[in-house]
Protein backbone atom coordinates (compact mmCIF):
# COMPACT_ATOMS: atom_id res chain seq x y z
CA UNK A 1 0.00 0.00 0.00
CA UNK A 2 1.37 3.41 -0.92
CA UNK A 3 0.84 5.35 2.27
CA UNK A 4 1.57 8.64 0.62
CA UNK A 5 -0.87 8.30 -2.31
CA UNK A 6 -3.31 11.13 -2.83
CA UNK A 7 -6.64 10.47 -1.15
CA UNK A 8 -8.69 12.14 -3.90
CA UNK A 9 -8.60 12.21 -7.69
CA UNK A 10 -10.01 14.61 -10.27
CA UNK A 11 -13.79 14.42 -10.38
CA UNK A 12 -14.20 13.36 -6.73
CA UNK A 13 -16.77 15.39 -4.85
CA UNK A 14 -15.34 16.78 -1.63
CA UNK A 15 -16.65 18.71 1.34
CA UNK A 16 -14.41 21.26 3.01
CA UNK A 17 -14.16 20.84 6.77
CA UNK A 18 -15.53 23.56 8.93
CA UNK A 19 -12.63 24.07 11.32
CA UNK A 20 -12.33 27.03 13.58
CA UNK A 21 -9.04 26.70 15.46
CA UNK A 22 -6.08 28.95 16.18
CA UNK A 23 -3.13 28.98 13.82
CA UNK A 24 -2.20 29.95 10.28
CA UNK A 25 -5.01 28.49 8.20
CA UNK A 26 -4.96 28.87 4.42
CA UNK A 27 -8.50 27.61 3.76
CA UNK A 28 -10.68 30.68 3.28
CA UNK A 29 -13.72 31.06 5.51
CA UNK A 30 -16.10 31.30 2.54
CA UNK A 31 -15.48 27.68 1.45
CA UNK A 32 -15.48 26.04 4.88
CA UNK A 33 -18.35 23.58 5.08
CA UNK A 34 -18.97 23.84 1.33
CA UNK A 35 -19.03 21.05 -1.25
CA UNK A 36 -17.15 21.08 -4.54
CA UNK A 37 -15.07 18.72 -6.64
CA UNK A 38 -11.40 18.04 -7.31
CA UNK A 39 -10.13 19.49 -10.59
CA UNK A 40 -6.41 18.78 -10.21
CA UNK A 41 -4.04 17.05 -7.85
CA UNK A 42 -1.05 19.33 -7.38
CA UNK A 43 1.12 16.98 -5.38
CA UNK A 44 2.70 17.26 -1.96
CA UNK A 45 3.82 20.47 -0.32
CA UNK A 46 5.21 21.43 3.07
CA UNK A 47 2.38 22.32 5.44
CA UNK A 48 2.09 26.12 5.82
CA UNK A 49 0.29 25.68 9.16
CA UNK A 50 3.55 24.30 10.56
CA UNK A 51 5.98 26.51 8.59
CA UNK A 52 4.25 29.61 9.89
CA UNK A 53 5.49 28.81 13.40
CA UNK A 54 9.08 28.05 12.46
CA UNK A 55 8.54 24.30 12.30
CA UNK A 56 9.64 22.08 9.44
CA UNK A 57 6.31 21.72 7.60
CA UNK A 58 6.41 17.93 7.71
CA UNK A 59 4.65 15.71 6.95
CA UNK A 60 3.93 17.15 3.53
CA UNK A 61 0.27 17.46 2.56
CA UNK A 62 -1.29 16.82 -0.83
CA UNK A 63 -2.63 20.02 -2.38
CA UNK A 64 -5.73 19.99 -4.59
CA UNK A 65 -7.36 22.44 -6.96
CA UNK A 66 -10.96 22.30 -5.75
CA UNK A 67 -13.77 23.83 -7.80
CA UNK A 68 -17.09 25.13 -6.53
CA UNK A 69 -20.18 26.37 -8.33
CA UNK A 70 -20.49 30.07 -7.51
CA UNK A 71 -24.21 29.63 -6.96
CA UNK A 72 -23.48 26.98 -4.29
CA UNK A 73 -21.27 29.46 -2.42
CA UNK A 74 -23.21 32.69 -2.64
CA UNK A 75 -26.76 31.81 -3.69
CA UNK A 76 -27.35 34.22 -6.52
CA UNK A 77 -24.68 33.90 -9.22
CA UNK A 78 -24.27 33.08 -12.87
CA UNK A 79 -25.00 29.35 -13.20
CA UNK A 80 -21.90 28.67 -15.27
CA UNK A 81 -19.44 30.45 -13.00
CA UNK A 82 -16.92 28.65 -10.83
CA UNK A 83 -14.60 29.48 -7.96
CA UNK A 84 -11.39 27.49 -7.60
CA UNK A 85 -9.31 27.28 -4.44
CA UNK A 86 -6.07 25.48 -3.62
CA UNK A 87 -6.88 23.31 -0.59
CA UNK A 88 -4.78 20.83 1.40
CA UNK A 89 -5.94 17.25 1.86
CA UNK A 90 -6.46 17.45 5.63
CA UNK A 91 -9.23 19.99 5.03
CA UNK A 92 -11.24 17.70 2.72
CA UNK A 93 -13.67 14.86 3.31
CA UNK A 94 -15.42 12.76 0.67
CA UNK A 95 -18.87 14.07 -0.25
CA UNK A 96 -21.80 12.23 -1.77
CA UNK B 1 26.25 53.65 10.77
CA UNK B 2 24.93 54.06 7.24
CA UNK B 3 21.74 55.92 6.52
CA UNK B 4 22.60 57.70 3.32
CA UNK B 5 22.84 54.98 0.72
CA UNK B 6 19.11 55.02 -0.03
CA UNK B 7 18.65 58.76 -0.54
CA UNK B 8 17.35 58.78 -4.10
CA UNK B 9 16.09 62.30 -3.58
CA UNK B 10 12.38 62.01 -4.22
CA UNK B 11 9.56 61.91 -1.64
CA UNK B 12 9.30 62.99 1.96
CA UNK B 13 12.06 64.15 4.23
CA UNK B 14 12.68 61.35 6.67
CA UNK B 15 11.30 63.21 9.66
CA UNK B 16 7.87 63.24 7.98
CA UNK B 17 7.69 59.48 7.47
CA UNK B 18 5.08 57.43 9.28
CA UNK B 19 5.97 55.38 12.34
CA UNK B 20 6.49 52.15 10.44
CA UNK B 21 8.21 53.78 7.52
CA UNK B 22 10.87 55.11 9.91
CA UNK B 23 11.25 51.76 11.59
CA UNK B 24 12.42 49.95 8.46
CA UNK B 25 15.47 52.23 8.35
CA UNK B 26 16.24 51.37 11.97
CA UNK B 27 15.72 47.68 11.29
CA UNK B 28 17.88 47.83 8.19
CA UNK B 29 20.75 49.55 10.00
CA UNK B 30 20.63 47.10 12.90
CA UNK B 31 20.59 44.10 10.57
CA UNK B 32 23.62 45.49 8.73
CA UNK B 33 25.46 46.23 11.99
CA UNK B 34 24.85 42.72 13.24
CA UNK B 35 25.85 41.15 9.93
CA UNK B 36 22.48 39.46 9.48
CA UNK B 37 22.27 40.77 5.92
CA UNK B 38 24.59 42.96 3.90
CA UNK B 39 24.15 46.07 1.79
CA UNK B 40 24.89 43.86 -1.21
CA UNK B 41 22.08 41.47 -0.24
CA UNK B 42 19.67 44.40 -0.19
CA UNK B 43 20.93 45.89 -3.45
CA UNK B 44 20.68 42.48 -5.10
CA UNK B 45 17.02 42.25 -4.18
CA UNK B 46 16.27 45.77 -5.37
CA UNK B 47 17.86 45.00 -8.73
CA UNK B 48 16.14 41.60 -8.97
CA UNK B 49 12.77 43.22 -8.42
CA UNK B 50 13.46 46.03 -10.87
CA UNK B 51 14.20 43.49 -13.60
CA UNK B 52 10.79 41.92 -13.22
CA UNK B 53 7.84 43.47 -14.99
CA UNK B 54 4.68 42.66 -16.94
CA UNK B 55 6.80 42.82 -20.11
CA UNK B 56 7.94 39.27 -19.29
CA UNK B 57 4.37 38.08 -19.29
CA UNK B 58 3.45 39.95 -22.47
CA UNK B 59 6.39 38.30 -24.23
CA UNK B 60 5.23 34.85 -23.14
CA UNK B 61 1.65 35.49 -24.20
CA UNK B 62 2.59 36.96 -27.58
CA UNK B 63 4.78 33.93 -28.30
CA UNK B 64 1.96 31.61 -27.22
CA UNK B 65 -0.39 33.40 -29.61
CA UNK B 66 1.83 33.04 -32.66
CA UNK B 67 3.24 29.58 -31.92
CA UNK B 68 0.74 26.86 -30.88
CA UNK B 69 3.54 24.42 -29.98
CA UNK B 70 5.04 27.01 -27.62
CA UNK B 71 1.61 27.58 -26.13
CA UNK B 72 1.30 23.85 -25.50
CA UNK B 73 4.75 23.81 -23.86
CA UNK B 74 3.86 26.91 -21.81
CA UNK B 75 0.74 25.24 -20.46
CA UNK B 76 2.43 21.88 -19.83
CA UNK B 77 5.61 23.22 -18.18
CA UNK B 78 5.46 26.96 -17.60
CA UNK B 79 8.86 27.30 -15.93
CA UNK B 80 10.65 25.53 -18.79
CA UNK B 81 8.81 27.68 -21.33
CA UNK B 82 9.93 30.80 -19.44
CA UNK B 83 13.52 29.59 -19.57
CA UNK B 84 13.19 29.21 -23.38
CA UNK B 85 12.53 32.95 -23.56
CA UNK B 86 15.27 33.81 -21.09
CA UNK B 87 12.83 34.58 -18.26
CA UNK B 88 13.96 33.39 -14.84
CA UNK B 89 10.95 31.79 -13.15
CA UNK B 90 12.98 29.67 -10.74
CA UNK B 91 11.72 31.57 -7.68
CA UNK B 92 8.20 30.33 -8.29
CA UNK B 93 7.48 27.08 -6.49
CA UNK B 94 4.76 25.99 -8.88
CA UNK B 95 3.25 27.89 -11.75
CA UNK B 96 -0.01 27.24 -13.64
CA UNK B 97 -1.13 28.84 -16.88
CA UNK B 98 -4.85 29.52 -17.36
CA UNK B 99 -5.97 29.86 -20.96
CA UNK B 100 -8.92 32.08 -21.82
CA UNK B 101 -11.22 31.10 -24.67
CA UNK B 102 -14.35 32.52 -26.30
CA UNK B 103 -16.41 30.68 -23.70
CA UNK B 104 -14.17 30.82 -20.60
CA UNK B 105 -12.49 33.69 -18.77
CA UNK B 106 -10.20 33.30 -15.76
CA UNK B 107 -9.53 35.79 -12.99
CA UNK B 108 -6.87 35.51 -10.25
CA UNK B 109 -6.88 36.83 -6.70
CA UNK B 110 -5.34 36.09 -3.33
CA UNK B 111 -8.06 36.87 -0.79
CA UNK B 112 -5.92 35.95 2.23
CA UNK B 113 -2.97 38.24 1.49
CA UNK B 114 -1.78 39.23 -2.03
CA UNK B 115 0.10 36.31 -3.55
CA UNK B 116 1.07 37.14 -7.11
CA UNK B 117 3.52 35.74 -9.72
CA UNK B 118 6.13 38.38 -8.81
CA UNK B 119 9.12 36.59 -10.40
CA UNK B 120 7.41 36.88 -13.79
CA UNK B 121 5.22 39.97 -13.61
CA UNK B 122 6.99 42.06 -10.97
CA UNK B 123 5.11 43.69 -8.12
CA UNK B 124 1.31 43.51 -8.11
CA UNK B 125 -0.67 46.69 -8.74
CA UNK B 126 -2.11 48.54 -5.73
CA UNK B 127 -5.63 47.56 -6.71
CA UNK B 128 -4.81 43.83 -6.62
CA UNK B 129 -3.69 44.20 -2.99
CA UNK B 130 -6.71 46.30 -1.99
CA UNK B 131 -9.38 45.05 0.41
CA UNK B 132 -12.07 45.85 -2.14
CA UNK B 133 -10.53 43.53 -4.73
CA UNK B 134 -9.78 40.79 -2.22
CA UNK B 135 -13.35 40.95 -0.89
CA UNK B 136 -15.29 41.34 -4.14
CA UNK B 137 -13.41 39.28 -6.70
CA UNK B 138 -14.64 35.96 -5.35
CA UNK B 139 -18.30 36.94 -4.96
CA UNK B 140 -18.74 39.48 -7.80
CA UNK B 141 -16.10 38.82 -10.46
CA UNK B 142 -18.33 40.07 -13.27
CA UNK B 143 -18.86 43.34 -11.42
CA UNK B 144 -15.11 43.73 -11.00
CA UNK B 145 -14.49 42.93 -14.68
CA UNK B 146 -17.12 45.45 -15.66
CA UNK B 147 -15.19 48.15 -13.79
CA UNK B 148 -12.16 47.25 -15.89
CA UNK B 149 -14.23 47.52 -19.06
CA UNK B 150 -15.03 43.85 -19.60
CA UNK B 151 -18.71 42.92 -19.83
CA UNK B 152 -19.30 39.26 -20.53
CA UNK B 153 -22.35 37.45 -21.89
CA UNK B 154 -24.15 35.13 -19.50
CA UNK B 155 -23.04 32.04 -21.38
CA UNK B 156 -19.33 32.80 -20.88
CA UNK B 157 -18.02 30.90 -17.88
CA UNK B 158 -16.05 32.96 -15.35
CA UNK B 159 -13.52 30.96 -13.31
CA UNK B 160 -12.00 32.77 -10.35
CA UNK B 161 -8.83 31.31 -8.83
CA UNK B 162 -8.05 32.18 -5.21
CA UNK B 163 -4.33 31.43 -4.90
CA UNK B 164 -4.23 30.26 -1.31
CA UNK B 165 -1.12 28.08 -1.52
CA UNK B 166 2.19 27.94 -3.43
CA UNK B 167 0.65 27.79 -6.90
CA UNK B 168 0.99 31.03 -8.85
CA UNK B 169 -1.41 31.66 -11.70
CA UNK B 170 -1.07 33.64 -14.90
CA UNK B 171 -3.79 34.11 -17.50
CA UNK B 172 -3.17 33.74 -21.23
CA UNK B 173 -5.83 36.11 -22.52
CA UNK B 174 -7.74 35.63 -25.75
CA UNK B 175 -5.93 36.89 -28.85
CA UNK B 176 -7.77 39.93 -30.26
CA UNK B 177 -9.35 39.48 -33.67
CA UNK B 178 -7.80 41.31 -36.60
CA UNK B 179 -4.22 40.54 -35.50
CA UNK B 180 -3.57 37.58 -37.77
CA UNK B 181 -0.46 38.98 -39.43
CA UNK B 182 0.89 41.01 -36.53
CA UNK B 183 4.44 40.67 -35.26
CA UNK B 184 5.12 39.26 -31.81
CA UNK B 185 6.43 42.64 -30.67
CA UNK B 186 3.21 44.39 -31.71
CA UNK B 187 1.06 41.66 -30.20
CA UNK B 188 2.91 41.98 -26.88
CA UNK B 189 1.81 45.64 -26.70
CA UNK B 190 -1.82 44.50 -26.53
CA UNK B 191 -1.16 42.20 -23.57
CA UNK B 192 -1.69 44.37 -20.52
CA UNK B 193 -0.71 43.33 -17.01
CA UNK B 194 -4.37 43.44 -16.04
CA UNK B 195 -5.30 41.03 -18.84
CA UNK B 196 -2.81 38.52 -17.38
CA UNK B 197 -4.52 38.81 -14.00
CA UNK B 198 -7.80 38.33 -15.83
CA UNK B 199 -9.87 41.38 -14.91
CA UNK B 200 -9.91 42.54 -18.53
CA UNK B 201 -9.32 41.24 -22.02
CA UNK B 202 -6.25 42.43 -23.91
CA UNK B 203 -6.35 45.71 -25.83
CA UNK B 204 -8.20 45.51 -29.14
CA UNK B 205 -6.31 45.55 -32.43
CA UNK B 206 -7.88 48.84 -33.43
CA UNK B 207 -8.10 51.61 -30.83
CA UNK B 208 -11.69 52.31 -29.80
CA UNK C 1 -12.27 31.61 17.48
CA UNK C 2 -13.53 33.86 14.78
CA UNK C 3 -12.75 34.57 11.18
CA UNK C 4 -9.30 36.14 10.87
CA UNK C 5 -9.12 39.79 9.84
CA UNK C 6 -7.07 38.77 6.81
CA UNK C 7 -9.72 36.27 5.63
CA UNK C 8 -11.72 38.80 3.67
CA UNK C 9 -13.01 36.92 0.61
CA UNK C 10 -16.72 37.61 0.17
CA UNK C 11 -17.05 40.09 3.04
CA UNK C 12 -19.82 42.59 2.29
CA UNK C 13 -19.39 46.33 2.07
CA UNK C 14 -16.60 46.46 -0.49
CA UNK C 15 -16.74 49.40 -2.86
CA UNK C 16 -15.41 50.08 -6.37
CA UNK C 17 -11.85 49.10 -7.14
CA UNK C 18 -9.55 52.12 -6.98
CA UNK C 19 -7.33 51.63 -10.00
CA UNK C 20 -4.86 54.40 -9.21
CA UNK C 21 -1.25 53.38 -8.70
CA UNK C 22 1.22 55.10 -6.41
CA UNK C 23 4.92 55.17 -7.14
CA UNK C 24 6.78 53.29 -4.44
CA UNK C 25 8.62 55.39 -1.87
CA UNK C 26 12.21 54.60 -0.92
CA UNK C 27 11.08 53.10 2.38
CA UNK C 28 8.67 50.76 0.59
CA UNK C 29 11.36 49.60 -1.83
CA UNK C 30 13.62 49.06 1.19
CA UNK C 31 10.95 47.11 3.08
CA UNK C 32 10.43 44.89 0.05
CA UNK C 33 14.17 44.30 -0.37
CA UNK C 34 14.84 43.61 3.33
CA UNK C 35 11.95 41.13 3.36
CA UNK C 36 13.27 39.34 0.29
CA UNK C 37 16.88 39.39 1.58
CA UNK C 38 15.82 37.82 4.89
CA UNK C 39 13.97 35.14 2.95
CA UNK C 40 16.86 34.47 0.59
CA UNK C 41 19.12 33.88 3.61
CA UNK C 42 16.65 31.45 5.14
CA UNK C 43 16.15 33.69 8.18
CA UNK C 44 12.40 33.81 7.86
CA UNK C 45 9.74 32.20 5.71
CA UNK C 46 6.86 33.93 3.94
CA UNK C 47 4.47 31.75 5.97
CA UNK C 48 5.84 33.27 9.21
CA UNK C 49 5.35 36.78 7.85
CA UNK C 50 1.76 36.03 6.85
CA UNK C 51 1.10 34.58 10.31
CA UNK C 52 2.56 37.69 11.96
CA UNK C 53 0.19 39.88 9.94
CA UNK C 54 -2.73 37.66 10.95
CA UNK C 55 -1.73 38.13 14.60
CA UNK C 56 -1.62 41.93 14.36
CA UNK C 57 -4.18 44.15 15.96
CA UNK C 58 -7.20 44.04 13.63
CA UNK C 59 -7.77 47.78 13.51
CA UNK C 60 -4.10 48.31 12.70
CA UNK C 61 -4.34 45.68 9.97
CA UNK C 62 -7.08 47.64 8.18
CA UNK C 63 -5.52 51.06 8.80
CA UNK C 64 -1.95 50.35 7.78
CA UNK C 65 -0.81 50.47 4.21
CA UNK C 66 0.47 47.35 2.51
CA UNK C 67 4.15 47.96 3.16
CA UNK C 68 3.51 49.25 6.67
CA UNK C 69 2.03 45.82 7.38
CA UNK C 70 5.14 44.22 5.91
CA UNK C 71 7.37 46.31 8.17
CA UNK C 72 5.28 45.46 11.24
CA UNK C 73 5.53 41.76 10.44
CA UNK C 74 9.28 41.93 9.67
CA UNK C 75 9.77 43.53 13.09
CA UNK C 76 7.52 41.01 14.86
CA UNK C 77 9.30 38.00 13.38
CA UNK C 78 12.83 39.36 13.96
CA UNK C 79 11.92 39.99 17.60
CA UNK C 80 10.28 36.58 17.93
CA UNK C 81 13.45 34.96 16.59
CA UNK C 82 15.52 37.07 19.01
CA UNK C 83 17.52 38.58 16.16
CA UNK C 84 16.58 42.09 17.26
CA UNK C 85 14.82 43.51 20.30
CA UNK C 86 12.12 46.15 20.32
CA UNK C 87 14.28 48.25 22.65
CA UNK C 88 17.21 48.42 20.29
CA UNK C 89 14.93 49.33 17.37
CA UNK C 90 13.40 52.09 19.52
CA UNK C 91 16.88 53.31 20.50
CA UNK C 92 18.04 53.39 16.90
CA UNK C 93 14.90 55.26 15.94
CA UNK C 94 15.48 57.83 18.72
CA UNK C 95 18.96 58.42 17.28
CA UNK C 96 17.40 59.00 13.84
CA UNK C 97 14.80 61.39 15.24
CA UNK C 98 17.47 63.52 16.85
CA UNK C 99 19.44 63.47 13.57
CA UNK C 100 16.45 64.12 11.30
CA UNK C 101 14.82 66.74 13.51
CA UNK C 102 11.21 67.62 14.13
CA UNK C 103 8.76 67.36 11.22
Amino acid sequence: MNASAAKFKPGDRVKVRFEDRPGHLRTPWYVRGKTGWVERVYGKFLNPESLAFGRDGLPKKTLYLVAFNQCDLWGKANKADKLLVDIYEHWLDPAA
Amino acid sequence: MSTGSDDHGHDHPKNELSHHAKRIYAIRDLLLEKGVISDKDIQCQIEYQEARSPANGSKLVARAWVDPTFKARFIADPKAACAELGIDATAINEFVVLENTETVRHMVVCTLCSCYPRPILGRPPDWYKSFNYRQRSVVDPRGVMSEFGLDLADDVEVRVHDSTADIRYIVVPLRPSGTEDWSEADLAKLVTRDSMIGVMDPLPAIPV
Amino acid sequence: MARGHHDVGGLPGAGPIDQSQHELSDWEILADAVNQALGAKGIKRTDEMRRAREEMDSAAYRDMTYYERWIASIEAILIEKKILTREEIDRKLAQFDSKWGEP
